[in-house]
């Protein structure tokens, strides 16, 4: 099994922070699992102009073919303007539109304020619903108040971001094992 | 339809069409040569029009695990090794190309081949080909319609003054050669969805729609909005074929079908286009509503003729090597289509 997780913001420190913490648990929990963090602040990618994502070069290339390549995708987001940040939808835009068949994806949240609790909900959801991924349905919702020095100090965050990172584990094994199952009575 | 060279009496034509592509084979991994590739398809040509098929086609695509990207020199070589199939382009990237070179290939070919040639022009689903020969994917879209316009104008007039955006002008300039009976039939190539069905009809050119997979009655919906935009726009349908391009593999079962082709189908999706072909969607395609005519030839017989039924098109043209599916096989399936798919489908639908 191959993860990556994609923190999806250029600025801040927040979602990265919270996607140090998440990768941790997960690294710890699971020593077999492949796992490597992209994070849109250290790439330098393109906007999408609606090529094949085969054909882009450098960075923006690198970026799109190593989620393609993921069985799971971990999010980590920041509410920007009541919405996700650019940088975010563009990786979306760059995938083509069933990027997400078979794969199982986890978001973590992070915001200023308990207002845009379902900005993901509303906004996130159906993009990757769309582009036919497998969601853990619960995300985590971090606070600034849940912060203190690019560390997490809300023990309740760090023990929902242990189930987040189980039960992206387990639904996509359950649903691997369903795919694989499926796939064997074909006989081709 | 006498623009196109097609007398609908005869009943629905059957062609192949390649895409050049060059993949190593999932089961070894190993490629063989562009050059013994290019020789393979120069000699399948041949084989199919002794099996009797109508139509061969060849594609550009301009990236790796492809092969035929001088595909105007490849139909020169088919031209002169056939005597009766027809023989065209599928697609000709006309936007990334100039349209003039474009007409004289053709009509050279057209010539050589004593009146086989045709053009089927698209506007690329891979688009490595921009770059490569110095356009902007911002003009896609128009420099698509300004060139396949041209093309057109090409065809229809001997002598061209045409002026636009992404080509010099033309003063009085006379297109030669001119093709043995003065123009060629030219078809803008579709993806699936009704929006660029509507441009060909707009055009009144013949369309050529590639269907990878799917229910038939989705594609009925471009094919419709195809033939009300032609109407709208006032041209006749009745003059305007359609031909319909997918996935075609034949077995003794439909079990044998699907196993022998579908991990050259999956792997050359995963490479040309980034993506495998799903297992569930695969399975589908063997339902007789679906367009994949992957099957027992019973099966294949069945769905072109319910194809035929809900289309109404005029030439079906089938892909059999994507993935690098294997010489042999190929000869297999042409030796199927010949003997077996062919007698049946000229049965239902000839009307003399």
């Amino acid at each position: 099994m191959k993860l990556v997780g994609l923190s999806g913001s250029m600025v801040g420190s927040k979602t990265r922070t919270a996607m140090n913490h998440a990768l941790t648990i997960l690294r710890e929990k699971y020593p077999d699992i492949e796992v490597e963090l992209i994070d849109l602040a250290d790439y330098d990618v393109h906007f999408s102009d609606g090529r094949n994502y085969l054909e882009y070069e450098g960075d923006t290339g690198y970026v799109a073919s190593t989620i393609m390549e993921a069985d799971a995708v971990l999010i980590g987001t920041p509410i920007f303007q009541a919405s996700i940040p650019a940088p975010l939808k563009n990786i979306f835009d760059l995938l083509p539109e069933e990027a997400f068949v078979d794969k199982v994806v986890g978001m973590i949240v992070t915001a200023g304020s308990p207002k845009h609790y379902l900005v993901v909900e509303q906004q996130l959801k159906p993009i990757l619903a769309y582009m036919k991924a497998t969601m853990v349905q619960t995300y985590v919702f971090v606070e600034e108040k849940d912060f203190y020095r690019k560390e997490i100090t809300n023990d309740d965050v760090l023990f929902r971001m242990e189930r987040l990172v189980e039960d992206l584990v387990s639904l996509f094994t359950a649903y691997e094992g369903i795919r694989k199952a499926k796939e064997a009575e074909y006989g081709f | 339809m006498n623009n196109y060279r097609m007398n609908p009496k005869n009943g629905l034509e059957f062609g192949i069409y390649t895409l050049g592509d060059h993949i190593p084979d999932p089961h070894t991994g190993e490629r063989i040569t562009a050059q013994q590739r290019i020789n393979e398809i120069i000699e399948l040509a041949k084989m199919a029009e002794q099996a009797g098929l109508d139509f061969f086609s060849v594609g550009e695509s301009h990236q790796e695990y492809f092969t035929t990207q001088g595909h105007t020199v490849v139909l020169g070589a088919i031209a002169q090794a056939t005597e009766k199939i027809k023989i065209a382009s599928s697609s000709t990237i006309i936007s990334t190309l100039d349209p003039v070179r474009v007409y004289e290939d053709f009509a050279t070919i057209d010539l050589i081949s004593n009146g086989r040639a045709e053009i089927i022009a698209g506007r690329a689903s891979r688009v490595g080909v921009f770059d490569l020969l110095g356009y902007s994917l911002r003009d896609y879209e128009e420099l698509f319609e300004e060139k396949f316009e041209l093309l057109c104008k090409i065809n229809e007039e001997e002598i061209v003054n045409w002026s636009g955006e992404y080509r010099a002008p033309l003063s009085d300039a006379k297109i030669l050669p001119r093709p043995l009976n003065g123009s060629l039939p030219i078809w803008r190539a579709v993806g699936g969805p009704p929006a660029s069905a509507i441009k060909a009809g707009y055009a009144g050119v013949g369309m050529f729609l590639a269907m990878l997979g799917g229910p038939v009655s989705s594609f009925k919906h471009s094919i419709t909005a195809y033939r009300e935009a032609a109407k709208r726009n006032g041209h006749d349908p009745e003059t305007l074929p359609i031909a319909t391009a997918g996935f075609f593999y034949a077995a003794e079962t439909t079990q044998e079908a699907q196993k022998e082709v579908y991990p050259y189908i999956n792997e050359g999706m995963k490479l040309s286009n980034g993506r495998g072909f799903p297992k569930q969607h695969f399975a589908q395609g063997a339902h007789p509503h679906d367009v994949m005519n992957v099957g027992s030839p019973e099966l294949i017989i069945e769905k072109i003729l319910y194809q035929h039924e809900q289309f109404g098109h005029q030439r079906y043209i089938a892909q059999m090597d994507f993935g690098g599916v294997t010489f042999d096989k190929l000869k297999r399936n042409i030796d199927i289509i010949g003997t077996k798919i062919l007698p049946e489908i000229k049965k239902y639908t000839a009307k003399n």
